[in-house]
C-alpha cells in the first residue's frame, strides 16, 4: 500500500530553477529523500530490468513526515468590499441548471459566514428545494425554501429578496421549460435584520467560504450558473429581470452583475455592474458551457459568447493541491540534460517525482533530443479507468489486478481526477493540473505512459547514446525555436495529445530539415490546449467519433483555453498521416503480434534501416508487453488521410487478436469484420519517408514497440532496425528524393491536405 | 444472447489450461459473458507485494472507497487467481459448482507476466 506520495512545483527544469517538492505520508513519521537518474523504470520480472543512477544531492536524506491534504471543488470568489458589505436588503438571481440537486445542501450565490450564521446564502437545500437564508450574526436567522425540489439538468431563474425594514423573504422559483408544478412563489416574514453583508468574507458562488479565512469551502454545488446578480434592495424578480433586459445594468440597483460570457479562456470573473465585483474562479471549473439561453444555433462559443455565460462547477475539480514544500532545491549547473526522478522512501514504500532536466537556456547539448509527451502524462494523470469503467476487464482480458496506485486513487479522490474520468455528476473531466500527487508518472508502477518510455532511455543508454531531454510544455512555450536546434528529435510510445503550438513547431521543424522518430502509438491524436497563464494545466473536450471513455456535451466542442474546436486532430481536418504519415487504426490490450516486411523493405531507400537485417524474419516478434512489437495501440499509413505519397511502408503488423479492434473513427457503419482476428486493415505500419531540406520522419505505430527493444540484450531485429534509423538520422548527410515512378496520387485527390505541409520535390521544396 | 451452458465442461477446461488465451471463441464468449457487469461487486485482485502477492478483493461500485479486501484468498501467481475468480464467477452465473467437477490445475508462475 502507498505510505508516500508527492508532487513537485515543475516538471520541466534547466539549471539554475528551483524545484519545491512536496511530500504526504500515510503512516510513517520519518521520510528518506534522494535523486536518481532515470534509466529503466519498468520493474516486472519480464522487463528488461529495473535500472536506476543515484545522483548525489546536497539535500538527501530524511526528513519528518506528515499527512497533507487539500480541498476540492470548484467555486467563484468576489472579495469583500464597500459596496457588498454595505447590503441590508437585496435581491439576488442567478440561473441555475443542476446536476445532483440531491446531494445535500450546495451554495449558490452567498455571502455567508457558516460559524456565525450572518449575512444571506441562496442555495439548494438538502431536499433538493431552492433555498434562501438570511442572518444578522447575533442568533437571529431566516429561512425560507421553495419547497419544490429541482429537477436536475433543468434550468431555472431562481431569484430571492428580502427587505431590511420589513423583514419580508420572498423566494421564487421559476422553470425554463415549464413543467406542472416546477414553479414556486414562496414568500415570509422576519424580524428586520441589517448589515446582511457586513462580515469580512468574500463573495461565493457554487460553495461556502471558510470562516477562518483558510482554502476549506463547504457545500459545493454540482452544475452550472449563469448570468448572477445582485441587488442591494428588494426588488421582484420581474423588475430585476426587466432592467437586465434592457442591456444596461440600472447603476445604482445593482451591485454586482456577473458575466461569465466575458473572460472565458482564464479564471476571471467580471462584474459588469460598475462597482468593480470582480472574482475569480478557484479549482478550475468548466468555462464555455452553454447558458440557459443557448438556442442550438451556434456550436462556437466564440461566434455567440452571450449564450455561454455558463460556468460548470464541480465537487471534485482541483487546479492546485496547495500543499506545503518538505525540500525546495535548485537545479545545479553540472546536471546534464536527462530524465531524473526524485526517490522519495517512507516504511516499505517508494514514490518516484520525475523531473526532466533540459539543457541551460537557448543550447543543446546533443544532436539529438527526447521530447517527453507530458501533455499527455497530464490528460491521463491519475487516471481511474480500470476502477471505474464497467468494461474494463473485458478491455484487458483478465481480472483486474490493482497495483498499490490504483488502491491509493481508489480512496483518494483528493489528488484529483484524470481527463479520461467523468466527475461526480457524470460530466466529463476536462482539465488536467500537474501541481498535485500524480501515481501515474512513477517508476515501478505500471508500464504505461512515461514508466514505457524510460524503455526508450534504457536503450538509449545501452547504446551509449547521449541525448537531450525536452518537454512538451517547453515545446508549447518555445515553439520552432526549441525543435531547431536538434538534428533529430524523438517520441516516446504514446504522444497522444498535441495543441496547436505544439503540432504547427513539429510541421515547422520537419518543413525545415528536421528528423523525426515517431516511437509509439496513438500519437498526434487529440488537440489540446494549455491554460493560458497558469503553467501545466491541460484541457480537452471528448467530442466526435474517437476512442474515448466519456462523450463531449454537444454544443460545446470549443476549447474554453483557445477557443478551437476540440476534439481529434483528424476531426480538425488535420489527420496525424499529414504530420508522421501514420495515425491511430485500432486498440486492443490482451496481447500483441509482430510484423512482416514489406516489398517496399527492399527498395534502396530503406537500406540504410535493414543492414544486419532479414526481410525475411518476423519483425518484433518477442516483447515484454503482450509478447509482440505491435500491440495496445496501433497506428497505420492512409494515403487518403494524409500519408505523404512516396512514404514507404517498409513493415505491417498481422495476425492480432480478436480484442485489437478497429478505433471508433476508422468506423462509418458497423459490420463483423472489426478485429484484428478477421480484418487485415487491421494492423500497425511502420513507415519512412523524406521531407524537404534533408529532413526525414521513420514512425513505428506500435506503443508497444519499445517494449520489444530489451529483448535478448537488446539483439534483435527492432533494436537493430531503430539503431540504424537513429544512426543515419543524426547523421549529418541530407536525405534526398527524387520523385520518380513511386510518386502517387492519394485516392482521393481532392481531400484538402493543410496548407502547411510541402513535400520533397513538389514545388518550393528542396 | 449467449448463454453458458453449465455442461460445457470442455469450455472450462479450455480455459483452465490456458487461462490468459489465446481463447477459441466460444471461450472467449465464455469469459465476455462472465466478465460483463457493473462495478459493484466486482472481484479483482489488489497487489500487496509487488509483482509478487495478490489478495482477492471487491470493488463497491462507489468512488473514494477502499477496496474490501478478503485476506483469506491470497494468490502468488496471476493464473491461479484468475481460476480462483473464475469458479466464482461461473457457479454464481450458472448456479452450479465446479467442484469435483474439473481437477485443480497447477501454473507456472510466469503466466500472464508479459502485461503490463
Ligand atoms: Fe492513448
Amino acid at each position: 500500500m502507498k505510505q508516500i506520495v508527492g508532487y513537485c512545483d515543475r516538471w520541466s527544469a534547466q539549471p539554475g530553477d528551483t524545484i519545491r517538492v512536496m511530500v504526504s505520508t500515510y503512516g510513517p513519521k520519518r521520510f528518506q529523500a534522494g535523486l536518481v537518474r532515470v534509466i529503466c523504470g519498468d520493474d516486472r520480472p519480464l522487463g528488461p530490468g529495473f535500472k536506476e543512477q543515484p545522483v548525489a544531492v546536497p539535500w538527501q536524506g530524511e526528513y519528518p513526515g506528515r499527512t497533507q491534504t487539500n480541498p476540492t471543488g470548484s467555486y467563484v470568489r468576489v472579495p469583500a468590499s464597500d459596496s457588498l458589505t454595505r447590503i441590508s436588503s437585496f435581491t439576488v438571481q442567478t440561473w441555475v441548471f443542476a446536476t445532483t440537486p440531491h446531494q445535500g445542501r450546495q451554495a449558490l450565490i452567498a455571502k455567508w459566514d457558516r460559524a456565525r450564521s450572518e449575512g444571506f446564502a441562496l442555495s439548494i437545500g438538502a431536499d433538493g428545494a431552492s433555498e434562501i437564508r438570511v442572518g444578522d450574526g447575533a442568533g437571529a436567522v431566516a429561512s425560507l425554501s421553495s419547497g419544490v425540489p429541482l429537477l436536475a439538468e433543468r434550468w431555472y431563474r431562481l431569484t430571492a429578496s428580502y427587505d431590511a425594514a420589513s423583514g419580508r423573504l420572498a423566494l421564487e422559483q421559476c422553470p425554463q421549460f415549464k413543467l406542472p408544478g416546477q414553479a414556486s412563489r414562496v414568500e415570509s416574514r422576519t424580524g428586520p435584520m441589517h448589515a446582511l453583508g457586513a462580515c469580512s468574507l468574500p463573495l461565493t458562488m457554487a460553495a461556502l467560504p471558510d470562516p477562518t479565512g483558510d482554502r476549506w469551502a463547504s457545500d459545493y454545488f454540482n452544475g452550472k450558473l449563469d448570468s448572477p446578480r445582485l441587488a442591494a434592495h428588494a426588488l421582484d424578480a420581474a423588475s430585476l429581470a426587466d432592467a437586465l433586459s434592457s442591456g444596461q445594468p440600472p447603476s445604482e440597483l445593482l451591485v454586482g452583475w456577473w458575466d461569465f460570457a466575458l473572460d472565458m479562456r482564464g479564471d476571471g470573473v467580471t462584474d459588469r455592474s460598475g462597482y468593480g465585483n470582480h472574482g475569480e474562479t478557484i479549482n478550475l471549473p468548466s468555462r464555455a458551457c452553454k447558458g440557459w439561453n443557448w438556442d442550438g444555433s451556434q456550436h462556437d462559443w466564440r461566434v455567440a459568447p452571450h449564450q455561454y455565460g455558463a460556468i460548470h462547477f464541480h465537487d471534485d475539480d482541483l487546479s492546485d493541491a496547495g500543499w506545503s514544500p518538505d525540500i525546495t532545491f535548485t537545479v545545479p549547473q553540472t546536471w546534464r540534460s536527462a530524465v531524473y526522478a526524485i526517490k522519495l522512501e517512507a516504511g516499505d514504500d517508494v514514490t518516484y517525482l520525475p523531473l526532466f532536466v533540459r539543457p541551460p537556456a537557448d543550447t543543446a547539448t546533443s544532436p539529438l533530443a527526447l521530447l517527453a509527451s507530458t501533455a499527455t502524462y497530464l490528460a491521463y494523470a491519475n487516471s481511474r479507468i480500470t476502477l471505474h469503467v464497467d468494461f474494463a476487464e473485458i478491455r484487458r482480458g483478465h481480472v483486474l489486478a490493482y497495483d498499490a496506485e490504483e488502491a491509493f486513487l481508489q480512496e483518494h479522490g483528493e489528488i484529483g481526477l484524470s481527463t479520461y474520468d467523468t466527475h461526480s455528476d457524470g460530466s466529463g473531466v476536462r482539465y488536467s493540473s500537474r501541481l498535485r500527487p500524480i501515481l501515474t508518472t512513477g517508476l515501478r508502477t505500471r508500464v504505461w505512459n512515461f514508466n514505457a518510455d524510460t524503455h526508450l532511455i534504457a536503450w538509449l543508454e545501452h547504446l551509449g547514446l547521449a541525448f537531450d531531454v525536452i518537454t512538451d510544455e517547453d515545446l508549447e512555450r518555445e515553439g520552432l525555436a526549441l525543435l531547431s536546434r536538434y538534428r533529430t528529435v524523438i517520441t516516446g510510445t504514446h504522444p497522444e495529445y498535441w495543441s496547436t503550438k505544439m503540432w504547427s513547431a513539429l510541421a515547422a521543424y520537419q518543413q525545415t530539415s528536421g528528423r523525426f522518430m515517431y516511437l509509439g502509438g496513438n500519437g498526434f491524436y487529440w488537440r489540446a490546449a494549455f491554460h493560458p497563464t497558469r503553467a501545466g494545466v491541460l484541457e480537452i473536450r471528448r467530442c466526435g467519433a474517437a476512442a474515448k471513455y466519456w462523450d463531449e456535451e454537444p454544443g460545446e466542442y470549443h476549447l474554453a483555453f483557445t477557443g478551437e474546436l476540440g476534439g481529434l486532430w483528424r476531426r480538425c481536418g488535420q489527420p496525424p498521416q499529414t504530420l508522421v504519415g501514420i495515425g491511430t487504426r485500432a486498440t486492443g490490450f490482451d496481447r500483441s503480434s509482430y510484423y512482416r516486411f514489406t516489398a517496399a523493405a527492399n527498395d534502396a531507400r530503406a537500406a540504410f534501416m535493414l543492414e544486419g537485417i532479414s526481410t525475411q524474419e518476423r519483425l518484433g516478434d518477442f516483447g515484454s508487453i503482450g509478447g509482440g512489437a505491435s500491440g495496445l495501440e496501433i497506428d497505420a499509413a492512409d494515403f487518403a488521410l494524409g500519408t505523404p505519397p512516396h512514404a514507404l511502408i517498409i513493415a505491417s503488423s498481422e495476425q492480432h487478436s480478436p480484442d485489437m479492434m478497429f478505433a471508433p473513427e476508422e468506423i462509418l457503419f458497423q459490420h463483423s469484420m472489426m478485429s484484428g482476428e478477421d480484418n487485415p486493415q487491421v494492423r500497425a505500419d511502420v513507415v519512412f519517408y523524406e521531407t524537404v531540406g534533408g529532413g526525414a520522419v521513420f514512425a513505428v505505430g506500435s506503443i508497444a514497440w519499445c517494449a520489444s527493444l530489451a529483448h535478448d540484450d537488446y539483439r534483435n531485429n527492432v533494436a537493430r532496425l531503430m539503431a540504424n534509423v537513429l544512426r543515419r538520422f543524426l547523421s549529418p548527410e541530407p536525405f534526398v528524393f527524387r520523385p520518380g515512378a513511386e510518386w502517387r496520387e492519394p485516392p482521393h485527390a481532392s481531400r484538402a491536405i493543410p496548407a502547411s505541409v510541402r513535400l520533397p520535390g513538389a514545388a518550393g521544396g528542396s | 444472447m449467449y448463454r453458458i451452458d453449465p455442461d460445457r465442461i470442455d469450455l472450462v477446461e479450455a480455459f483452465k489450461s490456458q487461462p490468459f488465451g489465446p481463447h477459441a471463441a466460444e471461450v472467449k464468449r465464455m469469459l465476455n459473458r462472465l466478465r460483463w457487469g457493473s462495478m459493484q461487486d466486482r472481484l479483482v485482485l489488489v497487489c500487496v507485494e509487488r509483482h509478487r502477492r495478490w489478495v482477492l478483493g471487491r470493488l463497491s461500485g462507489r468512488r473514494d472507497r477502499p477496496i474490501e479486501l478478503d485476506r483469506s484468498a491470497q494468490f502468488t501467481n496471476l493464473a491461479q487467481a484468475e481460476w480462483e475468480i473464475f469458479k466464482r464467477r461461473w457457479q454464481q452465473h450458472t448456479g452450479r459448482s465446479l467442484a469435483g467437477r474439473v481437477t485443480e490445475p497447477a501454473y507456472d508462475s510466469s503466466l500472464g507476466a508479459a502485461r503490463r
